[in-house]
């Protein structure tokens, strides 16, 4: 992709600019659709009736204070919450129209399309070269040569292979938080995922590092529809092409970012952006 | 008398008898260690590990009795640890909140704190009696009884401290459960698991009781499995039983032996906890 392009789509995420109308492909497609979703821990209801949309190859961000369930609609996406007996979603969530909340659905099929970054990063207790491995393995058999190029793609792109080439094969328990994030990402994308779930993963990491992982989330922009929970709305401002403002399990309102930060149509977005609450 | 100076005081007070009481229990430890070094050290030669145990009154050793130490605690370790590192990971990774897991643990924790006559007595009266004599697979039975509930209990409490974002993000990933729980849970926890299993050898290689009803002893040397099986805990009651001097040389000799080896699995166990901890 050209770089004019990749400006075009920056400023103007949904009004098709020129570019984009001459390629239907750059059209922001909905990668997944949710419809009236709501979530109960046990009997609490932690989301009320969540409608919204996924744009493919765009960037949506979830802001909101502590406690809105902005963390608990990305653990929908891929549902993960099944991991804990008492939480369950009600609802459709449409990922390229198939409805991912029905029963039956095979689990680890779904994550492996939909990768998921969390807050705090979570190498695992192997090397550098293994955590990464680890997703690949899982659903492809690939030669020695072609896995270490997958393992070096993956790092390439979480913007990592420059500083853990030499000792791919140390613990990644050893690097820096911010290494390690990036690690969690690189492991992420290596499964080549079609959605990318990021519950605030640059909160636990120190401006430099935070920078880092939004110059790569402009990036990986490019080939994947990304979902984006975050408490900095620097952040969302700077790095999303939609945002989506929840407070106490409502979802008030969900606009192109820029509308959002600079005419929201709710009070309450307002009040909340420009520091008045929250 | 302001309140500052009463507070020192008072501290110095408490602080006393803190001191008291720690120096308190150390010293029957160093009294116990230095007793069994003074008349344990003297029977620490060449024939203590190549002779077998002797009758009263010509020299000998104590190899059969260490050879059957080993091999029934070596059978035990074998048996309990898969068992307990499998219904360890039941505990922590499948049961969280049901009831079901809730009493197994109540139940383990039972039989953790079972005094060891009481499972030499158990196997007693399901093996040796069924089986008509005493035999080494019986002593090795009983062990791993004992075994079990330390290695369920501890692989528990590992497996509890890997925190839920790993597996979260082994599952994010796609992958099933049990592949979780190998690769991510296991290794986050595996040297405290490894730790458990030493501090377990540590509990069974100097028990008596339950050896007492099942193995019992042996005089000679044998292999024999389903034989009586000589081994350390047992030879040293009964030599240091007895009323004649070398065997309650050889006594000594083999609680020295138990000791020791108690205390490097014990130290082996800490040093592997503590590099753990250093490493994450």
């Amino acid at each position: 992709m050209s770089p004019p392009q990749s400006a075009a789509r920056l400023a103007m995420p949904v009004v098709p600019s020129d570019a984009d109308v001459r390629d239907p492909e750059l059209m922001p497609a909905q990668k997944a659709v949710l419809r009236n979703v709501d979530f109960f821990y046990d009997s609490f209801r932690a989301l009320k009736n969540i409608s919204l949309p996924l744009h493919d190859k765009r960037v949506t961000a979830f802001i909101g204070p502590s406690g809105c369930g902005k963390s608990t609609l990305l653990r929908i996406l891929n549902r993960i919450y099944e991991l804990y007996p008492g939480q369950r979603a009600t609802g459709e969530v449409l990922v390229d129209g198939e409805n991912i909340l029905a029963p039956g659905l095979d689990l680890n099929l779904l994550r492996a399309k939909i990768g998921m970054v969390f807050q705090k990063p979570t190498p695992f207790p192997m090397s550098i070269y293994d955590n990464i491995a680890f997703g690949i393995r899982l659903y492809e058999r690939l030669t020695r040569p072609e896995l270490d190029d997958r393992i070096e793609a993956a790092l390439r792109r979480a913007a990592l292979w420059d500083e853990v080439k030499d000792k791919l094969r140390q613990s990644g328990l050893g690097l820096s938080g911010g290494q390690q994030q990036r690690l969690c990402i690189a492991r992420a994308v290596a499964v080549e995922p079609e959605i990318l779930l990021l519950d605030e993963p640059a909160s636990a990491l120190d401006p430099l590092s935070t920078q880092r992982i939004e110059e790569l989330i402009a990036e990986l922009k490019d080939d994947y529809c990304i979902a984006i929970v975050t408490h900095n709305m620097q952040q969302a401002a700077r790095s999303s092409d939609y945002t989506a403002f929840m407070y106490l399990g409502e979802l008030i309102e969900f606009d192109e970012t820029e509308r959002i930060f600079t005419h929201p149509k709710q009070k309450q977005t307002e009040d909340y952006i420009t520091g008045r609450f929250g | 008398m302001s309140i500052y100076t009463r507070r020192r005081i008072t501290n110095g007070v408490v602080m006393s008898l803190s001191v008291a009481a720690t120096a308190f229990g150390l010293l029957w430890l160093v009294l116990v260690l230095w007793t069994l070094l003074e008349n344990g050290i003297a029977a620490i030669t060449p024939a203590l590990f190549s002779q077998m145990t002797p009758p009263p009154g010509s020299a000998g050793g104590l190899l059969n009795a260490i050879f059957g130490s080993v091999v029934m605690t070596f059978i035990a370790t074998l048996v309990g640890t898969p068992t307990g590192i499998l219904a360890g990971t039941f505990l922590a990774e499948y049961s969280r909140g049901s009831r079901f897991g809730e009493v197994v643990r109540f139940i383990n924790d039972i039989l953790l704190s079972a005094p060891s006559i009481i499972v030499g007595l158990f196997v007693y009266e399901v093996m040796v009696v069924r089986m008509g004599h005493f035999s080494a697979w019986a002593g090795s039975m009983a062990l791993a009884i004992i075994v079990i509930p330390v290695v369920v209990r501890t692989t528990e409490d590992m497996l509890n401290l890997v925190p839920n974002a790993l597996r979260e993000a082994a599952a994010a990933l796609g992958s099933p459960k049990w592949k979780v729980i190998i690769m991510v849970s296991y290794r986050a926890a595996i040297q405290g698991m490894v730790t458990g299993v030493m501090l377990a050898v540590a509990r069974i290689a100097g028990e008596t009781a339950p050896l007492l009803f099942t193995a019992l002893n042996n005089q000679f040397w044998s292999t024999n499995l389903n034989a009586p099986m000589a081994n350390l805990p047992v030879v040293i009651f009964q030599f240091a039983m007895s009323p004649y001097a070398d065997w309650q040389v050889l006594a000594w000799g083999g609680a020295l032996l138990i000791t020791l080896t108690v205390l490097c699995l014990n130290i082996g166990a800490r040093a592997l906890a503590s590099w753990s901890t250093f490493k994450q």
